[in-house]
């Protein structure tokens, strides 16, 4: 398979439909058999990004490379070895989802029968209907079926899980864990919080068409603040001035606040020295994190923006 | 009545929603009557002219495809239009109704939007009200149109005889909304319901057509034979237009209580299940954009095929007509040929070749239809396959398609003139000059791509492209249209065989123009980004 350390390198990618800049300088890299998550608000050039990746857009400016390929150039090779799932799987009204997968797999050059029988049987989906019949859940299963069975050493899927229910989705995990374990790469695009937090070694959050963070669910969540909800002996003075606190309110010897988890250390000194009577840190939920990144944010009075 | 909430309601909606659409029917169905009936005075202007017509029309061939033909003794102008235009006019409208209602009521359905609506303060029987008084309207409007236009268009039309005969068409219209409400009620999905009603068009098309043939008696069972049989313009009878108004009825009640007993999206048919696994046919890019055309390719096939034997047919009685007729003889002429029945043949098969030209424009329009429904997407994003592949298996399956269809129609009008003249070369004869109208076929596929690479967008206007080509092959000749502009047209360049001499060098340079409009539209579409 590939040695490459890297699956998937993006610099500085930029891309405009007229006056609209889709991306904006954005910047992103896979590495090869991890499941990177893919974040961002709608609109946010997810899926733009993955256009240019398939070949199906031509980036203005930057540096894509996919598979130590060229995604405009190499497309037809560089699809031979990846598989995609798109967030609205279209399909020929008048097609079967059977022959539409025996269809796409053969374009590839031939596919598994048993893994796919497998994958049907997995995503219970009836073959035999015709495409025009099938839920926006059973469209996105064919879809997935098709990109799960044919062995690809890297799959991208573009939010593959919408429309498909609790059940279905705990399915397309346990199928996204075994083909890690398979030692294939996955560039997963998800808005499903828990999904990304279940599957995802590495993440990558884009806004208006850059990147404005990635790293470890880990390592991002370093990066935000805990909240501290303190009962003292007596009234803290000199709280305000430390760095890293936010939205503090002292109520007596009641202490609420939120702190940049790097400064949590210097807070707690402080509340210690006074004497703590009770004390609950909480540290912060996934989707605060996300939230952060989502919201416009201004871009000095953020700790966020303090780091960069 | 509490199931009929929100009718009136619907039908602005409706209205709304097909602002464009509806007035667009309107006046394509005006334009085909009136334009068709405004050229009679031109080529017929004599009543011995009308009577050599009258002659041609008794042909069997003739009869099945267009009336009975009343009022031949003396044929006036109103008995032209009744015999000759009623017939397919009633079939434009009665597809107009047909696609209109289940586009308001089973599409509704499918796409869920009805249940958004029924949701709200909308009763059961609403929707299918909404669509039926509107469509039912729009024939109403529409008759009314065209009988007060046909006598300002040609004064010698009788108002009564027009009135009536457009009531006729008017009450075709009605009773196929009232069938397709039926067939929208028992089938789950819109194409299937269209399907359905559009076979029982055809098989009303045939009955009346076998009945004229014959004693007259299956056409009575056909309501296209009432329309025709109100003798507009000979001796008008209103009384066959009840027959159309009871089955309008029978059916609406029909429709209704079916509407009654069934769930919110079912039908009573249920959609076929398809194949479990591809057969080794479907295995890439050629045989999915043939499979995807199967049924287009289908029906212009049989289309042609049974025109053809319809030309092979007629060609030696139209060839006489031609003879008599001063107008007729002056076009064809112009239209560069003697008066033989093969003239006449190598003239019908020019008019082929221009409307194959649909074919090639549809099935080449194809890259364009699946690009913008954005199914290309996990074929281009997501397989080894490559743009320009794609691009040209589908023109391939473009060029095979348009060998069927005119290889059909050669076929059709061989077989049935070797038969009438007696002579079994003449099949291959014929075959081959429609053969010769490939190149200049493909010319129009190749204009297509080149727009699809170009401006995807834009792909749309090789239909005015084809437009002008076929008006200016039409009517070129009789409107004396210069060389230099008809001379623009691909089919100018076809010798039109078997008449003429064979010559390749034109069929040489026009598949070469074919070639490289094809090369620029799929280097471009390399290029560019999909949409």
């Amino acid at each position: 398979m590939n040695s490459d350390p890297t699956a998937v390198t993006i610099s500085g990618l930029t891309k405009n439909f007229g006056p609209t800049h889709a991306l904006d300088g954005l910047d992103l890299s896979v590495r090869t058999g991890e499941v990177h998550g893919f974040l961002g608000p709608n609109g946010a050039g997810k899926t733009t990004t993955i256009r240019i990746l398939l070949g199906l857009l031509r980036a203005d400016s930057g540096e894509a490379r996919l598979l130590d390929g060229d995604p405009w150039h190499d497309a037809t090779e560089l699809h031979r070895r990846i598989a995609y799932v798109p967030g609205d799987v279209t399909l020929w009204p008048n097609l079967s989802g059977g022959e539409v997968i025996d269809l796409l797999g053969r374009l590839r050059g031939g596919i598994d029968q048993h893994r796919k029988e497998d994958l049907l049987r997995r995503f219970d989906l009836d073959p035999r209907k015709k495409a025009r019949t099938y839920s926006k859940g059973n469209r996105q299963k064919v879809g997935l079926v098709a990109a799960l069975a044919s062995e690809p050493e890297l799959l991208v899927l573009d939010e593959p899980t919408s429309g498909l229910d609790p059940l279905m989705e705990e399915t397309f995990r346990e199928c996204v864990r075994q083909q890690q374990r398979e030692g294939r790469t996955v560039l997963l695009s998800s808005h499903i919080l828990s999904e990304v937090e279940a599957l995802c070694d590495r993440v990558t959050i884009v806004r208006s068409g850059r990147t404005v963070e990635s790293g470890t669910l880990a390592e991002l969540r370093h990066l935000t603040r805990t909240s501290v909800t303190a009962e003292l002996s007596a009234a803290p003075e000199g709280l305000a001035e430390l760095s890293g606190v936010h939205d503090l309110e002292i109520t007596g010897t009641h202490v609420r606040c939120e702190v940049d988890t790097p400064h949590l250390d210097g807070v707690l000194r402080e509340l210690t020295a006074v004497g703590v009577r009770s004390l609950t840190s909480q540290p912060p939920t996934l989707e605060e994190l996300f939230l952060r990144h989502y919201e416009q944010r201004s871009e000095t009075s953020t700790p966020e923006g303090a780091n960069r | 009545m509490s199931t009929l909430r929100g009718t009136g309601a619907l039908v602005r909606l409706i209205l709304r929603r097909d602002r464009v659409r509806i007035p667009a029917w309107i006046l394509g169905v005006a334009v085909f009557l009136l334009g068709s009936v405004a050229t009679f005075p031109v080529a017929l202007d004599s009543a011995a002219d009308r009577q050599a017509r009258a002659a041609l029309m008794n042909n069997p061939a003739t009869v099945v495809l267009t009336g009975p033909g009343f009022g031949q003794r003396d044929y006036t102008f109103g008995a032209m239009v009744a015999n000759e235009m009623g017939g397919m006019t009633a079939v434009l409208v009665a597809l107009m109704s047909i696609l209109l209602l289940v586009r308001h009521s089973r599409h509704e359905e499918e796409s869920g939007r009805v249940e958004l609506l029924r949701a709200g303060v909308v009763g059961r029987h609403a929707p299918l009200t909404a669509a039926l008084v509107t469509v039912i309207g729009v024939n109403l409007v529409l008759g009314a149109l065209l009988g007060f236009a046909l006598p300002v268009v040609l004064p010698e039309l009788s108002t009564a005889g027009s009135l009536l005969f457009a009531a006729g068409l008017a009450m075709v219209g009605t009773v196929f909304t009232a069938v397709a409400a039926v067939t929208a009620q028992l089938m789950e999905h819109g194409r299937a319901a269209v399907g359905a009603a559009a076979s029982l068009l055809a098989l009303s098309y045939a009955l009346r057509g076998a009945g004229d043939l014959g004693d007259g008696t299956l056409s009575w069972l056909s309501p296209i034979g009432w329309s025709q049989r109100t003798r507009a313009y000979v001796d008008g009878t209103g009384w066959p237009l009840l027959l159309g108004v009871a089955l309008t009825v029978l059916l609406l009640f029909g429709a209704f209580l079916l509407r009654s007993r069934r769930d919110e999206g079912a039908g009573l048919v249920r959609g076929r299940s398809g194949r479990a696994t591809a057969s080794a046919l479907l295995s890439g890019p050629f045989t999915l954009a043939l499979r995807l055309q199967r049924g287009v390719l289908t029906g212009w096939t049989i289309g042609f095929v049974l025109f053809g034997a319809f030309v092979g047919a007629i060609g030696e009685q139209a060839a006489v007509f031609v003879r008599e007729n001063e107008m007729a003889r002056r076009y064809f002429e112009q239209a560069g040929g003697a008066d033989s029945a093969e003239t006449m043949i190598a003239t019908y098969l020019s008019l082929m070749g221009m409307v194959a030209g649909g074919f090639a424009l549809q099935s080449a329009g194809l890259l364009r239809a699946e690009e913008s429904a954005g199914r290309v997407e996990p074929l281009l994003g997501g397989t080894p396959l490559s743009r320009s592949r794609w691009a040209l298996s589908g023109l391939a399956a473009t060029l095979c398609g348009s060998v069927l269809v005119m290889g059909g129609a050669g076929l059709g009008a061989g077989l049935v003139y070797a038969g009438t003249s007696g002579d079994p070369s003449n099949a291959a004869r014929i075959l081959g000059a429609a053969l010769a109208y490939l190149p200049a076929v493909w010319v129009l596929a190749g204009l297509s791509t080149l727009l699809f690479g170009v401006l995807p967008g834009a792909t749309g206007l090789s239909w005015l492209v084809l437009t002008g080509i076929v008006f200016v092959g039409m009517f070129g000749p009789l409107l004396r249209v210069p060389d230099r502009i008809s001379d623009l047209s691909p089919f100018a360049h076809v010798p039109m065989l078997p008449t003429e001499e064979f010559t390749p060098v034109p069929l040489l340079v026009l598949a070469a123009t074919a070639v490289l409009l094809t090369a620029i539209g799929v280097a471009r579409y390399r290029r560019r980004d999909t949409a």
